[in-house]
């Protein structure tokens, strides 16, 4: 409850501020960007967003669940900590060394963006898996489940709220880093905020930053919301909360 | 019943965690695996699921060799409960309890049908708890819930690592009681790992002690006891084994007959008159059905009232299936001299004290007078 009110609270200072920039048309000899221009922008930004998060969650949780599998298990820290390069390099840098190798355009935004976001969903798909309590399993298994049993009524729903926390903090930052897809010749709210870099009008950077912000408010909170429909019942804080 | 022929465990390493056993345990029996940790009893009944492959040796259930039968089936006919319990947090108490009966494609009433009198029989009230969540349940509750649900198929045999051993001692022995009694409805072949001598001596029939991986007795807890193999079951035992005996003594072995009663409706005067004719200072009161109400003590005792009106109300009885340490740590708690026993539903049906105690021990250990 109070957190949904900060949600509204915030989104609305955001919408304001937008509102309030937008309405000034010009600053100095610079016209500032339209609604439309903003409608259009973010409708890329979140295509972009959308996108990499898509990809990254489908290469992601099966990879954060596998080396969970004992045939695997010895690999589980080479592989978040390869995956953990792509997040300990600016992101900035990612972008920068995809633009040679793929080209300026979209799709090396997107590499760059789903290398940056895998981290914490592997991460979290592996702890998700990995924290259920080993007597919980060995019950399942002295009992006769099979293995598929065991992953499918027991892993997996205990995993799932864990898995969900790693994918809503991987996109609330995607959203962020997205912006410098407009480096590498892409588009989305980067637009916006680096023509007011280059012009260095902090009233346009914050024309394209505010509606950036909501974005990852909105999404934030929508994903979380969803977090608590797929956590089961019975199923409290203690297994949430992972970051 | 279960038979165990020359198992061996030796892992990769090299280490040989069970070493040659080889024990019978016979329908309806309960057996304890004893032993210091490290000695092997884990091991030897992981093995009897498969939990743990067996490097050599075999293990038969009625006859068949565990190894030829398929690994899940095999299982699920075996209940099995651990001492971290672990129940499946996000299912109910209802679900967790239907697991093996779910595996086993029952129907979802007889599923349902089962848990009910699976929680009757546990202690449990259903309506109250069926729908509860694990994570909502205390540490003893939930230790029910985990002995109901391997019980959840009626599997003829029960596997049981320390289910009693992460709960608080006054919790503890209560479980322990009501497990004993549930076992003499339920009859199965029980096969019981603890490292708590007391318990073993308490739950037995026959204890397997363990050693470094090697069966050092097998013997019912009176022999142990009294007649230890070698200096090692002697040492285990301990010098306190005549204490330790009298967990081996439940109360109505060695209780006394209930001298003379009277009822609560009955004239006082007639409470004094059987005190003086059987000379003694106080008489315990029954009701209607047999039930212990309270004692009455000597004293002016007018015709024209009823004992009811003079008599101190019952607090401290003794359940009849109980084990003579407890009842003695009773006595000896409460200042008692004579301890009324009763069964389940408070019927009053003996009288203990120190001399029945003192005579049930020397019998026990082969010792007259």
């Amino acid at each position: 409850m109070r957190r949904s009110i900060v949600v509204i609270v915030l989104s609305v200072m955001l919408i304001g501020l937008t509102a309030w920039i937008t309405s000034q048309e010009k600053v100095g000899i610079l016209d500032l960007f339209t609604w439309g221009d903003i409608a259009k922008e973010s409708r890329n930004h979140i295509k972009m967003v959308a996108l990499s998060m898509l990809i990254a969650t489908a290469i992601g949780v099966p990879l954060g669940v596998i080396i969970t599998r004992r045939v695997f298990k010895r690999t589980a820290p080479f592989v978040i900590g390869v995956v953990g390069i792509g997040q300990s390099v600016p992101s900035l840098a990612v972008i920068a060394i995809m633009a040679p190798v793929l080209g300026l355009a979209f799709q090396s935004a997107i590499v760059a963006l789903v290398i940056y976001a895998l981290l914490p969903i592997v991460r979290n798909s592996y702890a998700g898996v990995n924290n259920i309590s080993p007597a919980v399993i060995e019950a399942a298994r002295g009992m006769g489940m099979s293995n598929w049993q065991i992953a499918r009524k027991i892993e997996l729903p205990l995993a799932r709220p864990v898995v969900m926390t790693g994918v809503r903090i991987s996109t609330i930052i995607t959203v962020g880093t997205a912006e410098l897809a407009v480096l590498v010749g892409g588009t989305g709210l980067g637009v916006i905020t680096f023509t007011g870099v280059v012009a260095q009008e902090p009233l346009l950077i914050l024309q394209g930053a505010a509606p950036t912000a909501l974005m990852a408010i909105l999404l934030g909170y929508m994903l979380e919301i969803l977090e608590l429909k797929i956590t089961p019942s019975g199923v409290g804080a203690e297994v949430r909360g992972y970051g | 019943m279960i038979k165990l022929e020359n198992l061996t465990k030796t892992y990769p390493d090299g280490t040989e965690a069970v070493k040659d056993v080889s024990l019978e345990v016979e329908d309806g029996m309960f057996c304890v695996l004893l032993g210091p940790s490290g000695c092997g009893k884990t091991t030897t009944m992981k093995m009897i699921n498969r939990l743990i492959p067996i490097t050599s040796g075999k293990i038969y259930i009625d006859g068949v060799d565990v190894t030829t039968v398929n690994l899940n089936e095999l299982r699920r006919g075996i209940g099995y409960a651990i001492q971290e319990i672990g129940l499946f947090p996000h299912m109910t108490v209802a679900q967790n309890i239907s697991v093996v009966p779910w595996l086993r494609r029952w129907p979802k009433s007889k599923q349902r049908e089962r848990a009910e009198e699976l929680l009757q029989l546990v202690g449990l009230n259903p309506s109250e708890f069926m729908n509860k969540y694990p994570r909502e349940l205390s540490g003893g509750q939930r230790q029910r819930v985990g002995v109901a649900r391997a019980l959840g198929a009626d599997p003829p045999i029960l596997l049981m690592d320390e289910p009693f051993g992460a709960i608080d001692p006054i919790t503890r022995d209560r479980l322990q009681n009501e497990f004993l009694r549930i076992q003499e409805k339920i009859k199965k072949t029980i096969i019981f790992v603890t490292h708590d001598i007391y318990e073993a001596i308490k739950m037995a029939d026959k204890i397997a002690l363990m050693k470094d991986g090697e069966l050092i007795q097998y013997d019912s807890p009176k022999d142990l006891l009294y007649r230890p193999a070698d200096e090692f079951v002697a040492d285990f035992v301990g010098a306190d084994r005549a204490l330790k005996g009298l967990q081996l003594i439940r109360v109505k072995a060695v209780m006394g007959p209930v001298s003379s009663t009277v009822r609560r409706e009955d004239p006082a005067s007639l409470a004094g008159e059987k005190m003086k004719e059987e000379e003694l200072d106080q008489l315990p009161v029954i009701d209607g059905e047999g039930i212990f109400a309270g004692w009455i003590n000597k004293g002016d005792l007018p015709g024209d009232r009823a004992v009811g009106e003079f008599m101190t109300p019952a607090d401290t009885t003794v359940e009849i299936n109980t084990v003579l340490n407890e009842a003695l740590s009773l006595m000896l708690d409460k200042g008692l001299v004579r301890l009324p026993v009763v069964d389940m539903n408070n019927r009053l049906e003996g009288m203990l004290n120190f001399e029945d105690i003192r005579k049930g021990l020397s019998e026990a250990s082969g010792q007259s007078g």
